[in-house]
């Protein structure tokens, strides 16, 4: 079974955040917005959950550190223990920038490889909807007719409440 | 137009520009190609990189005795540019993330060429190290990796290690953050693009990107994780950097003012690269509208703080040699303002101290042709002051009978001119390929200072052209 979408465009960032919101008030199952660049309160219109890839970023940015920290003191101390200056072996404040530096490096390559992951980004990938300008200045409401008691002369009265330029009916399958 | 404008705050970018103008105006220049300036720009380029080819392949060839380096002053001209070029780099991650973090909006028009900058920047300086090792075919000694030595492991208490992975670090991040932003524009290009090699190619590099907002919200997310790494990672570079000379016993080098020290001089001088880039750039490509003189006039007040850091520094560095009593240290900087390199002494004060404050006036910071010439003085004294640490405190040090004098060979200038042809063509390369202004940042700050209006666009663009397909309502 496939769904059938209801696809609206508009022209205005005003307007894709205020038929979003009604959209949600009004109690559509709301597919996705997709809009030229990050519009600013549509995560809240949509009712998005903050992403939790920070907590990501942090594990990997303390696995990093402690990877290297281990590291550093198994090679100095261990593994090859080389007398440098009278130093002890494991000389912890020595280790702290090369430290720092792996766990920014781990940090920024999990988080963007978890990004990447998560949002089903990868090279060669081909867009999952084909939207007309969508990427240049259209602003897209997407809804899906999930229910025998959509209304689709409703949803439409809706969008042109918010200055919709233009809406279609699609099955999902003809993506 | 005029009641369409906030009066509190001017618009980021001028011209009254809508969301396709913008696209095209970026992208046109991909497709139109570039103009007769630009292949005489890289014809220049690309000459001073083969001049610098030719250069590291003779003294590859025949060992680095090519070089003006004698006993005393074993750091000279190549640690001097390896400096210079990290700096340089500094700018950019200073624009994408600092900035980002303090909301500075103008940031979108310059961001993504500061970020390729940086980038270029960074290749640029990593070459001087390696080729200073004397047999760079040996370079991947410096990486702690399994061998068979031992296994010897590298020594992670010395400030050249640590170097190392903070550049590699920061090469590695920089790519990151930039090749994300510029996933959006792939998607842009992909969409616009007519022939099937563009579509294949920006379809390959877009990554699937479709504008969604979840996935915005994630990347949005991303951005800001990005830009808090980025912050105190580039800090922690420069300031590694200058512990390569700080840990030292050398006068001159030992003291504790070199990591801040360090760190606003690479900003200023970064910045000061930037606007020499973007002044051409903006003229050359007919980017006027989205680099505008609030944009070099904003530039140009970061470069009197940081200015202003840098001269401070050079004051307390002076005030400590006389305050602290040690007669090496007295030495190393009445040397420095009359030695025999003085002249370089006073080249630096006198670009670094003396120019940023003619950026305090407004009619200078507004004349375009002023700034441009100012930026490039910048750039001057900041290399000649990487020269003065370096050179000078080596040349002269403890036991006046081990001074010497440097002098460098006509194979290290031409290494240093053919680390700036490598770095413009790169950087011409660069905006011949790719979207030189982040198309999807800068549509987001398109309403930034203009009324909100009613209409769905301003009327009178001819580009409004609205395709309905559908039928608009059904039944009403």
């Amino acid at each position: 079974m496939s769904k059938r979408l209801f696809i609206a465009y508009f022209e205005n960032e005003e307007d894709i955040l205020g038929v979003t919101r009604a959209a949600r008030e009004s109690g559509y199952d709301i597919r996705d917005v997709f809009s030229p660049y990050a519009v600013h309160g549509l995560d809240k219109a949509m009712g998005l959950r903050p992403s939790r890839l920070p907590w990501i970023c942090l594990g990997f940015a303390l696995l990093g550190a402690a990877a290297k920290l281990w590291f550093q003191i198994w090679t100095s101390a261990f593994d090859w223990p080389v007398n440098v200056g009278g130093k002890p072996m494991a000389s912890i404040p020595a280790f702290v920038p090369v430290t720092f530096e792996i766990s920014v490096l781990f940090a920024g390559l999990g988080t963007v490889a978890a990004f990447f992951l998560i949002s089903r980004l990868r090279p060669g990938k081909k867009p999952a909807i084909r939207l007309d300008r969508a990427t240049n200045d259209r602003y897209v409401l997407i809804l899906v007719e999930n229910d025998a008691g959509f209304d689709a002369s409703a949803a439409a009265a809706l969008c042109k409440e918010f200055r919709c330029v233009h809406f279609e009916e699609r099955l999902e399958d003809e993506q | 137009m005029a009641d369409g404008i906030s009066v509190l705050r001017s618009p980021l970018i001028l011209g009254n520009k809508t969301a396709t103008q913008v696209t095209e105006d970026v992208c046109g220049l991909l497709d139109r190609g570039p103009g007769r300036e630009w292949w005489y720009a890289l014809a220049v380029s690309a000459t001073m990189l083969t001049m610098g080819v030719v250069a590291v392949v003779y003294q590859l060839l025949t060992g680095i005795g090519t070089w003006g380096l004698n006993n005393t002053v074993g750091w000279a001209f190549d640690i001097t540019n390896f400096v210079f070029w990290i700096g340089i780099g500094h700018a950019g991650t200073l624009i994408s993330a600092i900035l980002f973090l303090f909301r500075q909006r103008w940031r979108t028009s310059v961001n993504r060429s500061a970020e390729a900058m940086t980038i270029f920047a960074v290749i640029c300086a990593g070459i001087f190290p390696i080729i200073h090792m004397g047999r760079p075919w040996l370079a991947f000694w410096v990486i702690p990796y399994p061998n068979f030595r031992g296994p010897l492991w590298i020594n992670f208490r010395s400030p050249l290690v640590w170097d190392m992975f903070a550049i590699g670090t920061y090469f590695t991040i920089s790519l990151v953050f930039w090749f994300v932003g510029l996933v959006p524009d792939f998607a842009t290009l992909r969409d616009r693009a007519v022939s099937k090699f563009r579509k294949s190619v920006y379809g390959f590099l877009s990554l699937g990107w479709d504008g969604s907002n979840r996935t915005w919200l994630r990347y949005e997310t991303v951005y800001l994780l990005l830009a808090g790494l980025a912050t105190p990672l580039v800090v922690s570079v420069h300031t590694i950097v200058s512990w390569d000379f700080a840990t030292s016993v050398i006068p001159g080098w030992h003291t504790t003012i070199f990591p801040p020290y360090f760190v606003a001089g690479a900003v200023f001088s970064g910045f000061a690269m930037v606007l020499t880039l973007m002044i051409i750039a903006r003229r050359v490509l007919h980017f006027e509208e989205y680099i505008t003189l609030h944009h070099i006039e904003s530039m140009s007040k970061i470069i009197i703080a940081t200015g202003g850091i840098v001269a401070m520094a050079y004051m307390t560095e002076l005030f400590v040699a006389f305050y602290s009593g040690n007669e090496f240290e007295r030495f190393a900087f009445v040397n420095r303002m009359l030695g025999p390199y003085g002249w370089a002494y006073w080249i630096m004060v006198g670009c670094n101290i003396v120019t940023p404050q003619l950026l305090w006036f407004r009619r200078i910071r507004r004349n375009i042709a002023l700034v441009f010439v100012l930026s490039i003085l910048i750039n001057i004294g900041m290399w000649f002051e990487r020269f003065v640490i370096i050179t000078i405190s080596l040349s002269r040090d403890y036991l006046p009978a081990s001074w010497d004098f440097y002098t460098p060979s006509l194979v290290e200038v031409a290494t240093l001119i053919g680390s700036f042809g490598l770095f413009l063509t790169l950087f011409l390369l660069f905006i011949r390929f790719l979207p030189m202004i982040a198309i999807g940042e800068v549509k987001g700050v398109l309403s930034y200072g203009r009324k909100k209006s009613d209409d769905a666009a301003p009327p009178g663009t001819a580009h409004t052209i609205r395709v309905t397909v559908g039928s608009p309502g059904g039944p009403q």
